[in-house]
C-alpha cells in the first residue's frame, strides 16, 4: 500500500483539507508531544503545546516551501512554542512537576545501580541532562535528525551540532561516573 | 586518566558516530566511520558507548507516553474556530501532479518521460513554423480574437477541465468555431461566444447540451 507523502498531506492542507490534517496529526503527534514534553517537563502543558503546533501548521501550511522534511518543519514550530513557554513559567516550577514523575516510574540512580541495572541509570542520567543537551541527544537519537536538520531546528551552525552532541555526551559520561559507572570516556 | 584513552580515537569521526549510530549520515561519511572503525579498535569501543546511549534514549522517549483523545479534539475545535479559508489553487495542483508522479511505475514514468520529450519537440516545430510564418507576413497582430462587438452575438459560460491542456482548449474552440470574449472570471469562468448573432433560448441549449459532452468542458451554462 502506498502512504501519501508528509509533503502531499501539507499541500492538502493548505487547501483547507480537514481529512489530511487528521492524518499528519495522527502521524506526527506522539512524536511532537514527546520532543516537547523533554523540553517543557509538563504532561499538561506538552498537551496544549502539540494542539498550537499543528494548528500553525494548519495555519501555515500554504507557506510550507519543502526546503526541508515536513517532520523537521513541526519539531521546528513545537520547539519555538516550548521555548516561549519556558519563558513565561518558571523552569522550577516544571521541573518539580517533572521530578515528580520520573521518581513513579523507576528507581533512583543508586537503587538501580545496587540492581546492576545500568540502563536504568543511564536514562536517569539522560534525564538529568541540561534542557540544550537532553534537546540534542533526542533531536539525534530519538528524531533521527541529520546534522544539518538538527542545525535547522535548534539554529545554529553544523559544526555547533556536533561539538554540542559530544559536549552532552561528555557530560552524560560525568553523571554517570557519579552514579559509579565508569565508560572510561571521555 | 583511564588505560584505554591512551590512544584517542579521530575527532572529527568521533564526533560523526551518533550520527553513523542513527543511520542520518551521508553516504561518504558513513564509509569514512565505518573504515575507521574497523582499524581503530577505540573508536569501535566508544562507538558501543554510543550505541548504549541511542538504545535507552529510544527507551526513555517511549516510556512519556502519549497525549489524550483530546489534544485531538482541542485541535480540530481551534481549527473548526479558524476563519474560512480559500485553497491557495496553484500549490495544491503542483501536489496533485506530484501526487500522480508519484502513483506512476518507474516503467510507466520512462515511457511516460519519453513521449513528453517527444512531445516538446514536436510542440518545438510547431511554434518554429508559426514565428516563421508570422515573421513573413511582417505584421503585428494582437492575441485576441477578430474584432467583434463583444456584447453582440449567443454566449455561454464555460469552466474547463481541470486536466484540459492548453492545446486542447484550443482545438476545442477551433473545432466548435467558438471564441473567448472574456475571463477567466471568479471560479475559473470564461464567458464563451457560439455565435455571432443571438439565438433562441432552444438553439442555444442545444449547443450546450452538445459542448457538454466534451471532456475539455467542466461546467457549461448559457449566459446573457
Amino acid at each position: 500500500m502506498q502512504t501519501t507523502s508528509d509533503e502531499v498531506l501539507i499541500a492538502r492542507i493548505a487547501g483547507g483539507d480537514r481529512l489530511a490534517m487528521q492524518v499528519l496529526f495522527a502521524r506526527h503527534h506522539v512524536r511532537v508531544y514527546r520532543f516537547v514534553l523533554r523540553l517543557v517537563r509538563n504532561e499538561a502543558t506538552a498537551e496544549d503545546l502539540i494542539s498550537e503546533v499543528f494548528l500553525d501548521v494548519w495555519r501555515q501550511a500554504g507557506k510550507f516551501e519543502g526546503r526541508s522534511a515536513v517532520s523537521t518543519w513541526m519539531l521546528s514550530i513545537a520547539r519555538f512554542k516550548a521555548l516561549s513557554t519556558l519563558r513565561r513559567k518558571p523552569e522550577q516550577e516544571l521541573d518539580d512537576e517533572m521530578a515528580e514523575r520520573i521518581e513513579d516510574q523507576s528507581d533512583d540512580p543508586e537503587v538501580a545501580l545496587a540492581k546492576k541495572d545500568k540502563g536504568a541509570v543511564l536514562r536517569q542520567c539522560l534525564t538529568a541532562l541540561s534542557a540544550e543537551h537532553r534537546e540534542i541527544i533526542d533531536l539525534v537519537y530519538y528524531h533521527e535528525k541529520s546534522v544539518v536538520e538538527v542545525a535547522g531546528i535548534v539554529g545554529i551552525p553544523e559544526a555547533t551540532v556536533k561539538t554540542r552532541m559530544f559536549y552532552a555526551r561528555k557530560k552524560l559520561s560525568e553523571l554517570l561516573k557519579e552514579q559509579g559507572i565508569d565508560r572510561g570516556w571521555p | 586518566m583511564s588505560t584505554k584513552n591512551k590512544e584517542p580515537a579521530q575527532g572529527d569521526i568521533e564526533e560523526l558516530l551518533p550520527w553513523h549510530a542513527v543511520g542520518t549520515l551521508s553516504r561518504r561519511d558513513s564509509q569514512r566511520v565505518e573504515e575507521a572503525l574497523a582499524h581503530d579498535p577505540e573508536l569501535a569501543r566508544r562507538y558501543a558507548l554510543v550505541r548504549d546511549e541511542l538504545g535507552e534514549t529510544i527507551v526513555l522517549n517511549e516510556t512519556l507516553g502519549a497525549p489524550s483523545a483530546h489534544a485531538m479534539e482541542k485541535l480540530f475545535n481551534k481549527i473548526d474556530a479558524e476563519p474560512a479559508r480559500k485553497p491557495a489553487a496553484s500549490f495544491y495542483l503542483g501536489a496533485r501532479i506530484g501526487e500522480f508522479f508519484a502513483s506512476l511505475s518507474p516503467r510507466t514514468l520512462a515511457w511516460s518521460a519519453s513521449a513528453a520529450a517527444l512531445a516538446i519537440l514536436l510542440q518545438a516545430g510547431l511554434i518554429a513554423t508559426v514565428v516563421i510564418k508570422d515573421k513573413n507576413d511582417g505584421g503585428y497582430q494582437t492575441a485576441s480574437a477578430p474584432t467583434t462587438d463583444p456584447g453582440v452575438g449567443a454566449f455561454t459560460l464555460i469552466r474547463f477541465a481541470p486536466q484540459a491542456s492548453q492545446d486542447d482548449v484550443t482545438k476545442f474552440l477551433e473545432a466548435n468555431k467558438l471564441t473567448i470574449a472574456a475571463g477567466p472570471a471568479a471560479g475559473g469562468f470564461y464567458k464563451v461566444r457560439v455565435a455571432v448573432t443571438g439565438l433562441p433560448k432552444a438553439e442555444l441549449a442545444n449547443i450546450v447540451k452538445k459542448l457538454q459532452q466534451d471532456k475539455v468542458v467542466g461546467f457549461i451554462a448559457t449566459t446573457e
